[in-house]
């Protein structure tokens, strides 16, 4: 064998070592630096409030707010719930129904819009799905829109009365938090 | 900083000094005996003028600190606190929100200045391209700063702008909504998210100031552009920076801050949004949403796309593209002044961005949207097809020979050599 092995010196050891803990250390000390702007404890501890229905009337909404953000609660009437449900599957922009209580994908009929059945309470985060302006269609004498549902003043995005995105330039639909009937006219949400 | 130093210590002391730390040395001669063309116009003011307005933005912006709370409650308060009762707040917070107005119109004078005059050309790229992420860092900044007002226009700009990172959810889901909630340190703006927007405000003013040093720098490496886009060749083409453009620059700054002062003392919420003092409501979308006047062609461009993702590309892209420019344009001339094709296009280049400035303001519907549409397709026609093909297909008009010839006609060029005359640069 005549080919001579170079052996390594002290200096390339050091270097290796020195490059190697600079790299580690600082790849694993920016993770604090990035993750401290994550939502704190203070902020997730906010999970879930309890909303008393009984005074909604039907045809009446309230705005509650939950985790900072406003959530849609409207007593929707008959006519409105018809209106929802006449409406097919290949109409819909968004065919997903966005229900956090159900699974993913699942298909954006009027009944997967609502929980557990129950037509005439639709609970929806009121942010439109655009670039998260609040929609006008929870007071009485608001624009409701061109499907009788939400109408974002921003960009003009038309949202139905199930929720449901329907023109204009929002991905989607209202999300629908999760949330349980604790009585009739109880729900708590998160 | 590529010429010999002609600094002389005028006395021991200076000596001593110059000996340990040169910088009166580097002030003098680049400041001092900095050699400049000399037929520039008030266009070549800008630069000055922006430097003045970025002084001002932080004198202004430290002293106002000293008042300002960053918290969701007391942070509209505190500014009226500062209207009303601090000794001269008023004109202190009017400075620095019209500062900020003042700042982009002179940034965008200086941008449109660069671009007819080819100052982005070979060997100035770097120097352009350090120009860009300037434009970025300010338009940041003065995002923030109005976001911490706290008032309504204040709260949902913070919102829809934020906002747009959630279209990466279209790429990936849950990607854009993570990044989002990162931002706010929330589920929606709030507390943390004024509190990071005031850190990062005070932060970024900074980098700005070291981003010029750097633009500057690259700037005194070939020297600046002039209207002939002909570069220094001889003596007589060009004078000392002091006293000629410190004199020129100061008249230009002079005048400039006449406007700046009309705009605090007669018209100081001219440019301003009366729905920023009302205090921001999460409950209550304003019904028409309006950015500063200094962003409404990017929203204009947001808002001409239907689609939510390509909106976004299109906003972020429309202000990118400008890195590429100096490659984009292929013509060998680089005033447009010669270009008798391109300055046409130029100029509906710039009449695009005024259009788009004027849509951004009105409701995305009907004509307007049509109209913003067309804007849209012609900013970026210009640079990714117009630039290039324009350079390739058109004959330039005649130049002079140099600089002094421009000014002073042919012949007259007392120092010009014979060679210079007869070959013009770069044909």
């Amino acid at each position: 064998m005549a080919a001579k092995t170079i052996e390594p010196t002290r200096r390339d050891f050091m270097t290796i070592t020195a490059g190697a803990f600079a790299a580690v250390g600082a790849a694993a000390s920016l993770w604090p630096f990035i993750d401290q702007m994550n939502p704190d404890a203070s902020a997730l501890s906010l999970a879930s409030i309890e909303v008393d229905l009984a005074p909604v009337q039907e045809g009446q909404a309230i705005t509650v707010m939950w985790r900072g953000k406003p959530v849609f609660i409207r007593h929707r009437t008959a006519e409105e719930i018809e209106k929802a449900k006449a409406v097919s599957l290949s109409e819909l922009p968004d065919p997903e129904a966005r229900n956090m209580n159900l699974e993913a994908g699942a298909p954006a009929n009027d009944i997967n819009r609502v929980k557990d059945k129950n037509e005439k309470w639709l609970v929806l985060i009121g942010i439109c799905t655009h670039l998260g302006c609040i929609p006008k269609g929870q007071g009485i004498a608001d624009v409701k829109g061109e499907y009788g549902g939400w109408f974002c003043p921003c960009h003009g995005s038309h949202y139905d009365t199930a929720g449901r995105i329907r023109k204009g330039p929002a991905p989607r639909n209202l999300d629908v938090p999760p949330f349980n009937f604790l009585s009739e006219t109880k729900i708590k949400i998160g | 900083m590529a010429h010999e130093s002609t600094y002389k210590p005028g006395n021991a002391l200076s000596k001593w000094f110059d000996d340990r730390l040169p910088v009166l040395r580097l002030m003098h001669d680049q400041f001092g005996v900095f050699p400049m063309p000399r037929n520039l116009n008030y266009l070549w003011t800008f630069g000055g003028i922006l430097t003045f307005f970025l002084v001002v933005q932080v004198l202004s912006g430290v002293v106002l600190a000293m008042h300002y709370v960053p918290h969701e409650s007391m942070a509209f308060a505190s500014v009226e606190h500062i209207m009303r009762d601090v000794n001269w707040g008023w004109l202190l917070r009017y400075m620095h929100a019209n500062g900020g107005s003042m700042f982009f119109l002179a940034v965008y004078l200086h941008i449109i200045r660069g671009m007819y005059y080819g100052s982005y050309k070979a060997p100035r790229e770097i120097l352009w391209i350090l120009g860009v992420f300037i434009f970025l860092a300010m338009m940041a900044t003065a995002f923030m700063g109005y976001s911490l007002v706290w008032g309504q226009m204040s709260f949902w700009a913070v919102t829809v702008i934020t906002n747009l990172f959630s279209s990466l959810d279209a790429i990936w889901s849950g990607l854009g909504t993570a990044i989002v909630e990162w931002i706010w340190g929330g589920f929606a703006v709030g507390n943390p998210t004024l509190n990071r927007l005031y850190s990062l405000h005070y932060l970024l003013p900074f980098v700005i100031f070291g981003l010029v040093l750097l633009h500057i720098w690259a700037l005194h490496v070939p020297g600046s552009n002039n209207p002939t886009g002909i570069e220094i060749k001889t003596k007589s083409d060009s004078i000392s920076f002091h006293p000629y453009y410190t004199v020129k620059d100061g008249f230009a700054m002079s005048a400039f801050i006449v406007l700046f002062a009309f705009f605090i003392f007669y018209a100081p919420n001219f440019l301003s949004h009366p729905d920023n003092y009302i205090e921001a409501d999460p409950l209550v979308t304003p019904p028409h949403i309006v950015p500063e006047w200094y962003f409404l062609p990017f929203y204009a461009i947001l808002r001409a796309i239907p689609d939510k993702l390509l909106g976004v590309i299109a906003l972020f892209a429309s202000i990118l593209l400008l890195l590429f420019i100096p490659w984009l344009d292929t013509s060998k001339v680089k005033s447009a002044r010669y270009r008798p094709i391109y300055k046409w296009f130029f100029a509906l280049f710039v009449i695009s961005g005024l259009v788009l400035g004027y849509l951004g303001a009105k409701a995305p519907e009907g004509w307007y949207l049509i109209v913003g549409r067309i804007a849209t397709a012609y900013y970026f026609l210009h640079l990714l097809v117009i630039m290039p093909v324009v350079g390739w297909i058109e004959k330039p008009t005649a130049m002079p020979g140099s600089i002094t010839e421009s000014v002073l006609g042919k012949g007259a060029g007392g120092g010009t050599p014979k060679g210079a005359a007869a070959a013009p640069e770069r044909r």
